[in-house]
């Protein structure tokens, strides 16, 4: 799986390959407007994540040439401004995500996968994860061969664990991801743990070779060996 | 008061003042010229009977007025000698006037060649002074009415004109809204001090603009190019937390992301402030807030199951309002989202809605909040620092801009916020 960082800032563009590479993806990085547009028409690439503010030109131009270049790739617009009408603007140009920042890197993990998944499964969307097979389409979850009920947020949870197994998510990332934005402010989002204790339990009582492990102060951890 | 009447209050009093006392030494001199002017016909008179009673015997029996203005009557030599010329004022019977009015009389003494004194009266009818009095009163007091009636035109018409320029200004100014690109009207006149006026207030106008405008931009731009820095921070220290393998280093780690994010948070909503007072939000859809309201309650669910607090939500009225759905969601659930947190365990929420208002009634320990001051912009009632001290400011310029009123109120241990919408028609 290839994936290219179109990012200006440095830093920003080291810290997402890193967290990218860990996930087994190749990544390639642009940091201006030519040298991406030079990559896109060379390369093909399964994702691409995309700054709209560039030196030397708009992230937005980059995404109509891919479109012109009848490219397969999925898009994600990673952006500082989170207003309506970019987001909007990028959707609508053909862009398959958006994701403003500052953002968690596990909450970009589980977009880039979602975006991949949904377009080489052929719509079929499955995840197997040893003896764990999670349905992203139709909702449903199954162990061992059995049915696994999850309600709407612990199946939410699952599926951003899932994204990022054996990798420290971040509780907040976790609430933002779940609740939503607007839950900010509200302490310090231990009102979710009951949510995942429920979900801890189903997984244990099922049987099921995973398992959600509780990091000190910053979150959690889906451990699948 | 107008400007323009107020002059004339000021100006009527100078006149009653200026005129009354004009209108006394008028009268008396004008008094003393009559007795003057009489006094001489009379000393005239009193030359001319002199002369005729010296070849005319018979004036010298007029004892009684009657039909002439005189009479004479004889004295002593010892009297007239120490007699003297006195004019005075007296009154007698008017047979036209069937009254006594006054007249003016002088009193004199003279000798015949005969050797014989007489005293002589010459009368000549006054002017009636509380006539002429009252006369000039009326014509006084018609001139001071006519005086002011003549400047109330003047000033209104006249100084309405010339004035015109700085009541242009004094409408611009009232006028004035910060937010909004005025245009520059040129006010015609040749009034330099109107022409100073009119330019400084421009002047201070387009100030007063443009830093509010470089100022709101400064807000978001700054806000924006925070994003990323902070993006950077907490993306490294996330990479850096799964490599440690030390619990103590992973601690200092998920304290430094917790601060960021708290920074994040409050970055986050300065800009959401920024662009609700900068109006960006401009869709706008017709919303349901019943279900709204619903929706946001059960999105809030998780919090206030943890939390212990039992949100109640009581339809008594449906209603709808166009507004961007995004902020009306803000905006509800920052208000109930605060009371499930402002609350104690086994505390409680009721949100009430009712004719075109939503009222948010929560229980809670802490006695009645400053109402000037919790919608302002960083106000906390705690420390809890989870708390960017933001919601409510939100809330208010949510509310302002769309013109909604929103009231805080508070009884014993309960605190109630509500917002008055817009009645449809």
């Amino acid at each position: 799986m290839k994936i290219l960082v179109i990012e200006d800032e440095a830093e920003m563009q080291e810290v997402i390959s890193k967290s990218l590479e860990r996930e087994m993806f190749l990544v390639e990085t642009a940091h201006d407007f030519p040298s991406a547009m030079g990559k896109i028409s060379m390369y093909d690439y399964d994702c691409i994540l995309l700054d709209i503010m560039l030196p030397g030109g708009s992230g937005l131009a980059v995404l109509e040439e891919l479109k012109r270049l009848k490219k397969s790739g999925s898009v994600i617009i990673i952006s500082a401004k989170n207003a309506v009408d970019d987001k909007v603007k990028g959707l609508n140009l053909g862009a398959d995500d958006y994701l403003a920042k500052p953002f968690h890197l596990a909450e970009l993990t589980a977009r880039v996968k979602s975006v991949i998944r949904r377009k080489s499964l052929d719509g079929q969307n499955v995840i197997e994860l040893n003896n764990l097979s999670i349905n992203m389409n139709d909702r449903t979850v199954v162990v061992n061969g059995k049915h696994l009920v999850l309600n709407r947020k612990e199946f939410d949870i699952l599926s951003y664990f899932v994204s990022n197994k054996n990798r420290l998510i971040n509780k907040t990332a976790l609430a933002e991801y779940i609740w939503g934005d607007n839950i900010d402010q509200s302490d310090d989002f231990e009102f979710i743990y009951s949510q995942i204790k429920n979900l801890r339990k189903k997984l244990k009582d099922s049987s099921a070779e995973a398992e959600i492990q509780a990091v000190y102060g910053i979150g959690y951890k889906f451990i699948v060996s | 008061m107008k400007l323009l009447n107020h002059t004339l209050s000021y100006l009527a009093i100078a006149f009653f003042l200026v005129i009354g006392i004009w209108a006394a030494f008028f009268y008396m001199n004008m008094l003393d010229e009559i007795y003057d002017s009489i006094d001489d016909g009379l000393e005239n008179s009193k030359i001319l009977i002199i002369q005729k009673a010296e070849q005319d015997s018979t004036i010298i029996n007029r004892t009684n007025f009657m039909e002439s203005n005189y009479a004479i009557h004889e004295i002593s030599a010892a009297q007239a000698t120490a007699f003297r010329d006195v004019y005075i004022d007296s009154t007698m019977y008017m047979v036209n006037e069937k009254d006594f009015e006054p007249v003016r009389m002088l009193k004199s003494a003279f000798r015949l060649s005969s050797g014989k004194y007489y005293q002589l009266q010459v009368i000549s009818s006054m002017v009636e002074e509380d006539d002429l009095m009252e006369d000039l009163l009326y014509a006084i007091w018609w001139l001071y009415i006519l005086l002011l009636v003549s400047i109330l035109v003047i000033n209104n018409v006249l100084l309405k004109k010339i004035w015109k320029p700085f009541y242009h200004i004094l409408e611009r100014l009232r006028g004035f809204d910060v937010e909004r690109q005025e245009s520059t009207k040129d006010i015609e006149t040749k009034v330099a001090e109107f022409n100073v006026l009119n330019e400084s207030v421009t002047a201070l106008l387009e100030r007063t603009t443009t830093s509010f405008h470089s100022q709101k931009q400064f807000i978001e731009n700054a806000s924006h190019e925070l994003q990323t820095p902070l993006a950077i921070g907490i993306n490294k220290l996330e990479l850096l937390a799964e490599k440690t393998t030390s619990d103590l280093e992973l601690r200092e780690i998920s304290d430094v992301i917790q601060t960021l994010q708290r920074l994040t948070r409050l970055n986050k909503t300065l800009l959401l402030l920024s662009r609700i007072e900068n109006k960006q939000f401009t869709d706008t859809k017709i919303v349901d807030l019943n279900k709204l309201a619903d929706q946001v309650i059960s999105d809030l669910s998780d919090l206030a199951q943890y939390k212990s607090v039992q949100v109640l939500c009581i339809h008594e009225s449906t209603f709808t309002q166009t507004m961007n759905p995004e902020l009306a969601s803000i905006m509800l659930s920052n208000l109930i989202k605060n009371s499930i947190v402002h609350n104690f365990e086994g505390g409680s929420v009721e949100v009430r809605i009712i004719d075109a208002a939503i009222v948010i009634e929560n229980t809670s320990k802490v006695s009645a909040l400053e109402e000037s001051k919790i919608f302002k912009r960083f106000y906390k009632n705690t420390s809890a620092n989870t708390s960017t001290g933001l919601g409510l400011a939100i809330v208010k310029s949510i509310a302002d801009l769309y013109g909604f009123k929103i009231s805080y109120h508070s009884q014993t241990q309960k605190h109630s916020f509500k917002i008055a919408f817009h009645r449809s028609v």
